[in-house]
């Protein structure tokens, strides 16, 4: 039988800030199994760091609950799915407008779905009042040129 | 992190060490409040040389230390941001208000 996927994985984790650096690290770790670069690796980690965030302090607010991770890879795609059980989001097209925050007073900006769109290829957001809220992202990760091929490269432009 | 104040200047300089995200931030916060208030520079720049990671608590942070700063009296800068910390606030727009310099100790 052949998986959907090439490899994939699942995090659960409860509501603790503590948890929002394991989650982008241990996202990152599964992710370099395509050979990112540094930068790549880098926009993975802040996307999966305004996710877990935002379903900490939006989602769960002072109670806890649990926290899903679920990563897939199939080719060169990484496809990274955040989940909670929270109160949800009630306008999702207000949520994703840059500097929009419901909680101002906390220093928030505004900007973490702005910077996940941003840094990923994809975001898709599914939320239900009352019920809970789904992030789910998706990135490319680029070929690489082969080394021998960029040397040439370098040599003929000169 | 660690802070230098040069009195001559009134200048605050903070080099930012920790990743910077809501689980660290509120701690970062209270130590540089605390040492503006303590000094009531003229000047604040912060060094981002050793932050190996930020997100939109980053944004926040600055935001709010550019309004405390601002009440103050005293203008906030920032050196060495690279990388998706720099794509960050360039996408936040607060490099209008907080603009990024080549070396804190050129005035
Ligand atoms: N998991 C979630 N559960 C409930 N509400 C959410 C969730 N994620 C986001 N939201 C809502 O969407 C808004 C926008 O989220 P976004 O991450 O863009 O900004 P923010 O978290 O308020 O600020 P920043 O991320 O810049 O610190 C939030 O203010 C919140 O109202
Ligand atoms: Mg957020």
């Amino acid at each position: 039988m052949k998986d959907k996927f090439d490899n994939e994985m699942k995090l659960e984790f409860i509501s603790k800030s503590s948890n929002e650096a394991f989650a982008r690290v241990a996202v990152a770790a599964f992710a370099a199994q395509l050979d990112p670069t540094i930068e790549e690796l880098a926009d993975i980690k802040t996307a999966v760091s305004e996710a877990v965030t935002n379903s900490i302090i939006h989602g769960y607010e002072d109670k806890q609950g649990l926290i899903k991770v679920m990563c897939r890879l199939i080719d060169n795609k990484i496809i990274i799915e955040i989940s909670d059980k929270g109160k949800g989001i009630e306008d999702i097209e207000a949520a994703k407008e840059p500097l929009y925050t419901t909680k101002p007073n906390l220093e928030r900006s505004g900007m973490g779905f702005t910077i996940i769109e941003s840094f990923m290829d994809s975001m898709e957001i599914e939320s239900i009042l009352g019920l809970g809220t789904k992030v789910t992202m998706v990135k490319t990760i680029k070929e690489k040129v082969e080394n021998e091929e960029q040397e040439f490269q370098m040599l003929t432009n000169e | 992190m660690e802070s230098k104040f040069y009195e001559k200047d009134k200048l605050l300089v903070f080099k930012m060490t920790d990743e910077i995200d809501d689980h660290n931030v509120q701690k970062i916060r209270g130590k540089v409040d605390y040492e503006i208030e303590r000094y009531m520079p003229k000047r604040i720049v912060f060094d981002f040389d050793n932050v190996s990671f930020m997100d939109s608590a980053g944004i926040g942070l600055m935001i709010g230390r550019y309004k405390f700063a601002t009440m103050i009296g005293a203008k906030v800068e920032m050196t060495n941001v690279q990388g998706s910390v720099k794509k960050i606030f360039e996408m936040s727009g607060i490099l209008r208000l907080i603009p990024i310099i080549e070396d804190a100790k050129a005035s």
